[in-house]
Protein backbone atom coordinates (compact mmCIF):
# COMPACT_ATOMS: atom_id res chain seq x y z
CA UNK A 1 0.00 0.00 0.00
CA UNK A 2 2.12 2.61 1.22
CA UNK A 3 5.08 1.10 -1.33
CA UNK A 4 5.80 4.02 -3.48
CA UNK A 5 8.58 1.44 -5.68
CA UNK A 6 6.53 -0.76 -7.62
CA UNK A 7 9.25 -3.79 -7.53
CA UNK A 8 8.55 -3.82 -4.17
CA UNK A 9 6.10 -6.05 -2.32
CA UNK A 10 3.46 -4.30 -0.20
CA UNK A 11 3.75 -4.66 3.53
CA UNK A 12 1.63 -7.63 3.65
CA UNK A 13 2.84 -9.47 0.92
CA UNK A 14 4.71 -11.69 3.02
CA UNK A 15 5.07 -14.78 0.72
CA UNK A 16 8.94 -15.77 0.27
CA UNK A 17 9.42 -12.14 2.15
CA UNK A 18 13.79 -12.83 2.75
CA UNK A 19 13.34 -10.66 5.97
CA UNK A 20 11.71 -13.31 7.99
CA UNK A 21 14.15 -15.97 6.25
CA UNK A 22 16.30 -16.98 9.54
CA UNK A 23 12.75 -15.61 11.86
CA UNK A 24 11.69 -19.39 13.02
CA UNK A 25 8.05 -20.10 13.49
CA UNK A 26 7.00 -20.58 17.28
CA UNK A 27 4.62 -23.30 17.34
CA UNK A 28 4.30 -22.28 21.29
CA UNK A 29 3.39 -19.17 20.92
CA UNK A 30 -0.53 -20.42 20.99
CA UNK A 31 -1.85 -18.20 23.54
CA UNK A 32 -5.86 -18.28 22.98
CA UNK A 33 -6.90 -15.11 22.49
CA UNK A 34 -7.56 -12.72 25.28
CA UNK A 35 -10.87 -11.18 26.27
CA UNK A 36 -9.54 -8.32 24.07
CA UNK A 37 -8.61 -10.09 21.57
CA UNK A 38 -12.24 -12.25 21.69
CA UNK A 39 -14.02 -8.54 22.52
CA UNK A 40 -12.71 -7.44 18.84
CA UNK A 41 -13.56 -10.02 17.05
CA UNK A 42 -17.20 -10.29 18.21
CA UNK A 43 -17.53 -6.45 17.35
CA UNK A 44 -16.45 -6.99 13.86
CA UNK A 45 -18.84 -10.14 13.53
CA UNK A 46 -21.67 -7.79 14.64
CA UNK A 47 -21.43 -5.25 12.21
CA UNK A 48 -20.77 -7.87 9.65
CA UNK A 49 -24.13 -9.14 10.16
CA UNK A 50 -25.57 -5.59 10.29
CA UNK A 51 -24.07 -5.00 6.52
CA UNK A 52 -21.39 -2.50 7.94
CA UNK A 53 -18.75 -4.17 7.48
CA UNK A 54 -17.03 -6.61 4.55
CA UNK A 55 -13.95 -8.53 5.02
CA UNK A 56 -12.71 -6.53 1.83
CA UNK A 57 -13.02 -3.52 3.66
CA UNK A 58 -11.22 -5.05 6.77
CA UNK A 59 -8.27 -6.43 4.61
CA UNK A 60 -8.12 -3.61 3.10
CA UNK A 61 -7.57 -0.93 6.12
CA UNK A 62 -5.43 -3.51 7.36
CA UNK A 63 -3.43 -3.39 4.46
CA UNK A 64 -3.19 0.55 4.65
CA UNK A 65 -1.53 0.61 7.70
CA UNK A 66 2.25 1.96 7.91
CA UNK A 67 4.91 -0.96 8.35
CA UNK A 68 5.21 0.27 11.87
CA UNK A 69 1.71 -0.23 12.89
CA UNK A 70 1.63 -3.42 10.50
CA UNK A 71 4.58 -5.26 12.51
CA UNK A 72 4.18 -3.50 15.61
CA UNK A 73 0.40 -3.80 16.92
CA UNK A 74 -1.41 -7.31 18.05
CA UNK A 75 -3.29 -8.59 15.82
CA UNK A 76 -6.60 -7.94 17.31
CA UNK A 77 -5.37 -4.40 17.40
CA UNK A 78 -5.00 -4.27 13.71
CA UNK A 79 -8.19 -5.34 13.69
CA UNK A 80 -9.60 -2.73 16.09
CA UNK A 81 -7.86 -0.11 13.54
CA UNK A 82 -9.66 -1.01 10.43
CA UNK A 83 -13.04 -1.92 12.40
CA UNK A 84 -12.97 1.89 13.36
CA UNK A 85 -12.05 4.26 10.16
CA UNK A 86 -14.64 2.39 8.18
CA UNK A 87 -17.06 2.87 11.02
CA UNK A 88 -15.89 7.01 10.87
CA UNK A 89 -15.62 6.88 7.31
CA UNK A 90 -18.98 5.65 6.67
CA UNK A 91 -20.55 7.89 9.27
CA UNK A 92 -21.73 5.42 11.73
CA UNK A 93 -19.64 7.11 14.73
CA UNK A 94 -17.72 10.36 14.66
CA UNK A 95 -14.34 11.00 15.13
CA UNK A 96 -15.31 12.92 18.28
CA UNK A 97 -16.94 9.93 19.76
CA UNK A 98 -14.02 7.81 19.66
CA UNK A 99 -11.25 11.04 21.23
CA UNK B 1 1.83 -11.35 17.05
CA UNK B 2 0.75 -12.42 20.14
CA UNK B 3 0.87 -9.78 23.38
CA UNK B 4 -1.10 -7.31 25.26
CA UNK B 5 -2.56 -4.49 23.69
CA UNK B 6 -1.72 -1.08 23.92
CA UNK B 7 -3.80 0.82 26.59
CA UNK B 8 -4.92 3.25 24.23
CA UNK B 9 -6.05 -0.02 22.38
CA UNK B 10 -7.92 -0.93 25.19
CA UNK B 11 -9.49 2.57 25.30
CA UNK B 12 -10.16 2.53 21.97
CA UNK B 13 -12.27 -0.58 22.22
CA UNK B 14 -14.46 0.49 25.04
CA UNK B 15 -14.63 3.95 23.32
CA UNK B 16 -15.89 2.27 19.71
CA UNK B 17 -18.23 0.04 21.66
CA UNK B 18 -19.72 2.92 23.29
CA UNK B 19 -20.02 4.63 20.55
CA UNK B 20 -21.90 1.94 18.50
CA UNK B 21 -24.16 1.54 21.55
CA UNK B 22 -25.01 5.07 21.70
CA UNK B 23 -25.87 5.25 18.64
CA UNK B 24 -28.37 2.37 18.52
CA UNK B 25 -25.86 0.16 16.06
CA UNK B 26 -25.81 -2.32 18.72
CA UNK B 27 -26.08 -3.83 22.49
CA UNK B 28 -24.12 -5.76 24.33
CA UNK B 29 -26.32 -9.07 23.82
CA UNK B 30 -25.09 -8.72 19.93
CA UNK B 31 -21.49 -8.71 21.03
CA UNK B 32 -21.92 -11.57 23.52
CA UNK B 33 -24.34 -13.70 21.05
CA UNK B 34 -21.45 -13.38 18.26
CA UNK B 35 -18.69 -14.05 20.83
CA UNK B 36 -20.18 -16.92 21.86
CA UNK B 37 -20.72 -18.37 18.58
CA UNK B 38 -16.99 -17.72 17.94
CA UNK B 39 -16.04 -19.55 21.15
CA UNK B 40 -17.90 -22.44 20.25
CA UNK B 41 -16.05 -23.22 16.91
CA UNK B 42 -13.37 -25.83 18.16
CA UNK B 43 -11.12 -28.25 16.34
CA UNK B 44 -12.61 -31.37 17.29
CA UNK B 45 -15.17 -30.49 14.74
CA UNK B 46 -12.95 -30.78 11.64
CA UNK B 47 -10.86 -33.79 13.47
CA UNK B 48 -14.57 -35.39 13.83
CA UNK B 49 -15.13 -34.80 10.07
CA UNK B 50 -11.59 -35.94 9.06
CA UNK B 51 -12.44 -39.38 11.27
CA UNK B 52 -15.71 -39.48 9.38
CA UNK B 53 -14.31 -39.33 6.06
CA UNK B 54 -12.12 -42.30 6.57
CA UNK B 55 -14.84 -44.44 7.80
CA UNK B 56 -17.07 -43.38 5.13
CA UNK B 57 -16.12 -42.87 1.42
CA UNK B 58 -19.28 -41.83 0.59
CA UNK B 59 -18.55 -38.74 3.73
CA UNK B 60 -15.17 -38.41 2.10
CA UNK B 61 -16.47 -37.54 -1.16
CA UNK B 62 -18.88 -34.81 -0.27
CA UNK B 63 -15.83 -34.01 2.05
CA UNK B 64 -13.43 -33.73 -0.90
CA UNK B 65 -16.37 -32.35 -3.18
CA UNK B 66 -18.00 -29.55 -1.45
CA UNK B 67 -16.34 -29.11 2.01
CA UNK B 68 -19.24 -26.47 3.16
CA UNK B 69 -21.84 -29.11 2.48
CA UNK B 70 -19.45 -31.59 4.96
CA UNK B 71 -19.23 -29.20 7.79
CA UNK B 72 -22.70 -28.54 7.57
CA UNK B 73 -23.73 -31.97 7.73
CA UNK B 74 -22.17 -31.33 11.84
CA UNK B 75 -24.00 -28.73 12.07
CA UNK B 76 -21.87 -26.22 11.40
CA UNK B 77 -23.72 -23.05 10.20
CA UNK B 78 -21.59 -22.06 7.16
CA UNK B 79 -23.98 -18.86 6.46
CA UNK B 80 -21.73 -15.66 5.49
CA UNK B 81 -18.77 -18.19 5.61
CA UNK B 82 -16.22 -18.21 2.43
CA UNK B 83 -16.31 -22.12 0.69
CA UNK B 84 -14.63 -24.36 2.58
CA UNK B 85 -12.32 -26.57 0.34
CA UNK B 86 -10.81 -29.91 1.80
CA UNK B 87 -7.09 -31.17 0.64
CA UNK B 88 -6.42 -34.77 0.32
CA UNK B 89 -3.20 -35.73 1.38
CA UNK B 90 -2.00 -39.03 0.18
CA UNK B 91 1.12 -41.62 0.82
CA UNK B 92 2.50 -39.44 -1.75
CA UNK B 93 1.18 -35.97 -1.24
CA UNK B 94 1.05 -33.53 1.69
CA UNK B 95 -1.00 -30.54 1.83
CA UNK B 96 0.17 -27.26 4.00
CA UNK B 97 -2.07 -24.53 4.51
CA UNK B 98 -0.55 -20.62 4.68
CA UNK B 99 -2.61 -17.48 4.03
CA UNK B 100 0.58 -15.15 3.15
CA UNK B 101 -1.25 -12.25 2.71
CA UNK B 102 -3.19 -12.19 5.80
CA UNK B 103 -4.84 -14.90 8.17
CA UNK B 104 -7.50 -16.49 6.25
CA UNK B 105 -8.44 -19.82 8.39
CA UNK B 106 -11.39 -21.83 8.27
CA UNK B 107 -12.60 -20.80 11.63
CA UNK B 108 -15.40 -22.29 11.05
CA UNK B 109 -14.45 -25.94 11.67
CA UNK B 110 -10.94 -24.97 13.32
CA UNK B 111 -12.10 -22.37 15.74
CA UNK B 112 -9.78 -19.12 16.10
CA UNK B 113 -6.70 -19.16 14.69
CA UNK B 114 -2.90 -20.14 16.75
CA UNK B 115 -1.08 -17.02 16.52
CA UNK B 116 2.16 -18.66 14.77
CA UNK B 117 -0.67 -19.27 12.02
CA UNK B 118 -0.57 -15.33 11.48
CA UNK B 119 2.93 -14.53 12.13
CA UNK B 120 5.03 -13.06 9.83
CA UNK B 121 7.27 -15.86 9.58
CA UNK B 122 4.92 -18.23 9.27
CA UNK B 123 3.47 -16.31 6.31
CA UNK B 124 6.84 -15.76 4.81
CA UNK B 125 8.58 -18.95 5.12
CA UNK B 126 5.35 -21.70 5.00
CA UNK B 127 5.74 -20.77 0.89
CA UNK B 128 9.93 -20.28 0.66
CA UNK B 129 10.83 -23.53 2.45
CA UNK B 130 7.70 -25.65 3.22
CA UNK B 131 10.26 -28.67 4.61
CA UNK B 132 11.92 -26.18 6.93
CA UNK B 133 8.90 -24.72 8.73
CA UNK B 134 7.68 -28.48 9.00
CA UNK B 135 10.55 -29.51 10.77
CA UNK B 136 9.92 -26.79 13.43
CA UNK B 137 6.53 -27.91 14.47
CA UNK B 138 8.69 -32.09 14.48
CA UNK B 139 7.36 -32.97 11.64
CA UNK B 140 9.43 -34.81 9.23
CA UNK B 141 7.89 -36.11 6.22
CA UNK B 142 9.45 -39.67 4.87
CA UNK B 143 11.37 -39.11 1.31
CA UNK B 144 9.26 -39.16 -1.86
CA UNK B 145 6.45 -37.83 -0.30
CA UNK B 146 6.04 -34.30 -2.30
CA UNK B 147 4.54 -31.03 -0.29
CA UNK B 148 2.06 -28.66 -1.84
CA UNK B 149 1.75 -25.32 -0.06
CA UNK B 150 -1.96 -23.91 -0.43
CA UNK B 151 -2.64 -20.31 -0.26
CA UNK B 152 -5.92 -19.63 1.52
CA UNK B 153 -7.84 -16.16 0.75
CA UNK B 154 -10.48 -14.18 2.31
CA UNK B 155 -12.84 -16.15 -0.45
CA UNK B 156 -11.87 -19.45 -0.26
CA UNK B 157 -10.86 -21.40 2.86
CA UNK B 158 -9.03 -24.60 2.95
CA UNK B 159 -8.33 -27.53 5.77
CA UNK B 160 -6.23 -30.44 5.32
CA UNK B 161 -7.68 -34.32 5.15
CA UNK B 162 -4.79 -36.24 6.50
CA UNK B 163 -3.85 -39.86 5.71
CA UNK B 164 -5.14 -42.34 8.43
CA UNK B 165 -2.18 -43.57 10.39
CA UNK B 166 -1.14 -47.18 10.60
CA UNK B 167 -2.23 -48.77 14.02
CA UNK B 168 -5.47 -47.26 13.59
CA UNK B 169 -7.61 -50.47 12.11
CA UNK B 170 -10.98 -50.86 13.99
CA UNK B 171 -10.63 -47.91 15.92
CA UNK B 172 -14.51 -46.14 16.16
CA UNK B 173 -14.66 -42.36 14.78
CA UNK B 174 -14.63 -40.88 18.27
CA UNK B 175 -11.05 -42.74 18.70
CA UNK B 176 -10.06 -41.71 15.12
CA UNK B 177 -11.01 -38.13 16.17
CA UNK B 178 -9.04 -37.80 18.95
CA UNK B 179 -5.82 -38.42 17.55
CA UNK B 180 -7.13 -35.35 14.56
CA UNK B 181 -5.37 -31.96 16.21
CA UNK B 182 -6.01 -28.58 15.12
CA UNK B 183 -2.22 -28.52 13.75
CA UNK B 184 -3.21 -31.34 11.77
CA UNK B 185 -5.93 -29.66 9.91
CA UNK B 186 -3.50 -27.27 9.24
CA UNK B 187 -0.80 -29.95 7.99
CA UNK B 188 2.13 -28.85 10.33
CA UNK B 189 1.58 -32.00 11.83
CA UNK B 190 0.38 -35.67 11.24
CA UNK B 191 -2.09 -37.40 13.13
CA UNK B 192 -0.35 -40.28 15.30
CA UNK B 193 -1.77 -43.33 16.18
CA UNK B 194 0.41 -43.02 19.33
CA UNK B 195 -1.09 -40.28 20.80
CA UNK B 196 -4.98 -41.20 20.80
CA UNK B 197 -6.06 -40.37 24.10
CA UNK B 198 -9.29 -42.47 24.10
CA UNK B 199 -8.46 -46.20 25.03
CA UNK B 200 -9.57 -48.36 22.23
Amino acid sequence: MDSPDPDRPATHDLGGNPRFRCTPVEPDDDAPPSAFDKRVDAVRSVLREKGLFTVDEMRFNIEALHETEYFGLTYYEKWLRSVTAVMVRKGVITWEDIK
Amino acid sequence: MAGTPLPESVELLDKLVAALKRRGVLVEEDIVRCQTQAERAQPETGARMVARAWLDPEFRALMLRDGTAAAEAFGVGMKGAPPLGVLEDTDRLHHLVVCTLCSCYPRAVIGYPPHWYKSAAYRARAVREPRAVLAEFGTVLPAGVQVRVVDSTADYRWMVLPTRPAGTEGWSEEQLAAIVTRDCLVGVTLPQAEKRQIAA
